[in-house]
């Protein structure tokens, strides 16, 4: 983004909250203050150094205010920008132009919701749109559906093709013991699942979890000396085309296209030179959209690219390293995770699903209806 | 701007109640805009002109959508030849036979009770 100056900041700490299902009675700003603790141990900071504090969930409607009267802490800079699932990848460019400007030096980012323990429509209320709501489209799995019909009439993409993202995602679950599935998943298992708006069965779309977590942003100049490596913010970009699906410009192009273009030319890098790519997939549709919008494919050959176990642990192409929305976690709000995997795969922290040498990644959320796109690209000191 | 009696979504469902499918459209642009509004996303001009759409249109995406309890659905974008978008769904043939690229043409489906009325779409039948 113009503006912000490459490697001006880094994300210096990264955790989760508790995952999955959590404790009956734990709340939002619960699973937030968790996150925000756990995250500043991470990098060795504590709340008196915060002066930065973002927030974003469906649950509670002033969440920053609420997180920081928990924390009992008054911050010079609040951020609360919710754009759905990418909301966490703006706030890291809002952050990061907020500590450049001097607002703010220590910014926590951190997210909650417990939509598995109290229902979906609990946690996320469905807004009546006039123009939409009559024909019962369930929302947002019918959206993506749409947008995956035009892929399939457009260039040919098929179910088992949507089916392998879905397989692919699961294989890299497997190595993640944080993950919510801990079962094998196959094509056939993807496609004759219950049917949910087609193409998608419920394999294609993604979990529906609890979760949360935080992430600590500061300048590079202070990152240096804290606990861990600093993953320095390389390149952002952000890109708004609709809210509704109706009203989607074209259905088979994203402002992924946009979000990364932005977000290479901040970082001077290109797709060739990402070594871990984590990608929003909120729906199998999503992964193959997003693959060809940020350049690691052609307009259209996301299906096949995808196929025959490509972007699975051993395919060559390290995509969705922690198991994903689709098979490790998806609290509703799923943008946050990208972050942290991101980061710790810079790191080296990942075991058994560590991608070799990784020192660009790149984290890429999506918003609403494939709605509000953001692109967040890290590396290690040796890639500045 | 148009007064509060005449809202965008008023006069939109005033025709619907008409049997119309009425849609805006921007001079100033010169393309349709909708869903209705009170100002143009092309140009920012307030001023929009109501027309009425022939009601022909081709099918541009579709799902099918598996509800927990009770038959399947469809779900379309149905692109009107006037040049503008719209979410909704093709019956009188099973919602899976629904194609991208169908004829389509629009009837008026006025739900039960209170519910406004709301367009929907018939395949066309090919002579």
């Amino acid at each position: 983004m113009e503006g912000l100056k490459r490697g001006g900041a880094a994300i210096v700490g990264v955790a989760e909250s508790d995952l999955g299902q959590v404790a009956d009675g734990l709340s939002v700003i619960d699973l937030m203050a968790q996150g925000t603790g756990r995250a500043l141990d991470d990098c060795g900071l504590s709340l008196k150094d915060v002066d930065g504090l973002f927030s974003a969930t469906t649950q509670v409607r002033l969440s920053v205010l609420a997180l920081a009267e928990y924390l009992g802490i008054n911050p010079s800079f609040l951020g609360s920008t919710i754009v759905g699932g990418s909301s966490f990848e703006y706030h890291v460019a809002h952050a990061m132009g907020a500590i450049a400007l001097g607002l703010c030096n220590v910014a926590v980012i951190a997210y909650g919701s417990t939509q598995r323990s109290v229902g979906r429509k609990q946690a996320s209320v469905r807004e009546v749109n006039p123009y939409e709501t009559p024909f019962k489209p369930f929302l947002p799995s019918s959206a993506y559906a749409l947008a995956a019909s035009r892929h399939m009439h457009e260039f040919g993409t098929t179910r088992e093709q949507l089916a392998a993202v879905a397989v692919a995602a699961r294989e890299w679950a497997l190595l993640n013991p944080a993950a919510w599935e801990k079962k094998p998943l196959t094509i056939e298992g993807v496609l004759s699942s219950r049917m949910v708006s087609y193409p998608f069965t419920v394999r294609d779309c993604c979990l529906v979890t609890d979760g949360g977590g935080a992430i600590v942003v500061t300048s590079a100049e202070r990152a240096k000396s804290l606990k861990k490596p600093p993953a320095y913010v390389l390149g952002c970009g952000q890109s708004v085309t609709h809210a509704n699906i109706s009203n989607m410009p074209d259905l088979t192009v994203t402002g992924a296209l946009a979000a990364g273009k932005a977000a290479y030319k901040m970082a001077r890098l290109g797709p060739s030179d990402v070594d871990a790519i984590e990608l929003y997939d909120a729906f199998t549709i999503n992964t193959i959209l997003f693959l060809e919008d940020l350049g690691f494919c052609k307009k259209g050959e996301g299906g096949a690219f995808v196929s025959g176990g490509r972007i699975a642990p051993k395919g060559g192409l390290a995509v969705n390293t922690n198991g994903g929305g689709l098979s490790y976690c998806h609290p509703g709000m799923y943008g946050l995770f990208l972050l942290i995997e991101a980061v710790r795969q810079l790191r080296g922290e990942c075991g058994a699903r560590q991608v070799k040498d990784c020192q660009v990644a790149l984290a890429h959320g999506n918003g609403g209806v494939l709605s509000s796109q953001a692109t967040v690209i890290l590396g290690t000191q040796a890639a500045l | 701007m148009p007064s509060n009696r005449d809202t965008p979504l008023k006069t939109y469902l005033d025709h619907l109640a008409r049997g119309e499918l009425a849609y805006q459209f921007s001079p100033a642009a010169g393309r349709a805009v909708f869903y209705p509004r009170v100002l143009c996303p092309f140009t920012g001009s307030d001023r929009l002109e109501w027309r009425i759409s022939k009601g022909l249109g081709t099918v541009h995406a579709t799902t099918v959508v598996h509800p927990a309890e009770g038959k399947p659905f469809n779900v379309a974008l149905v692109d009107c030849d006037e040049g503008f978008r719209l979410m909704s769904r093709v019956e009188d043939i099973p919602p899976e036979q629904v194609r991208i690229g169908q004829r389509v043409r629009f009837r008026v489906h006025q739900p039960d009770g209170e519910e406004p009325p709301y367009p929907v779409f018939t395949p066309v039948r090919s002579a």
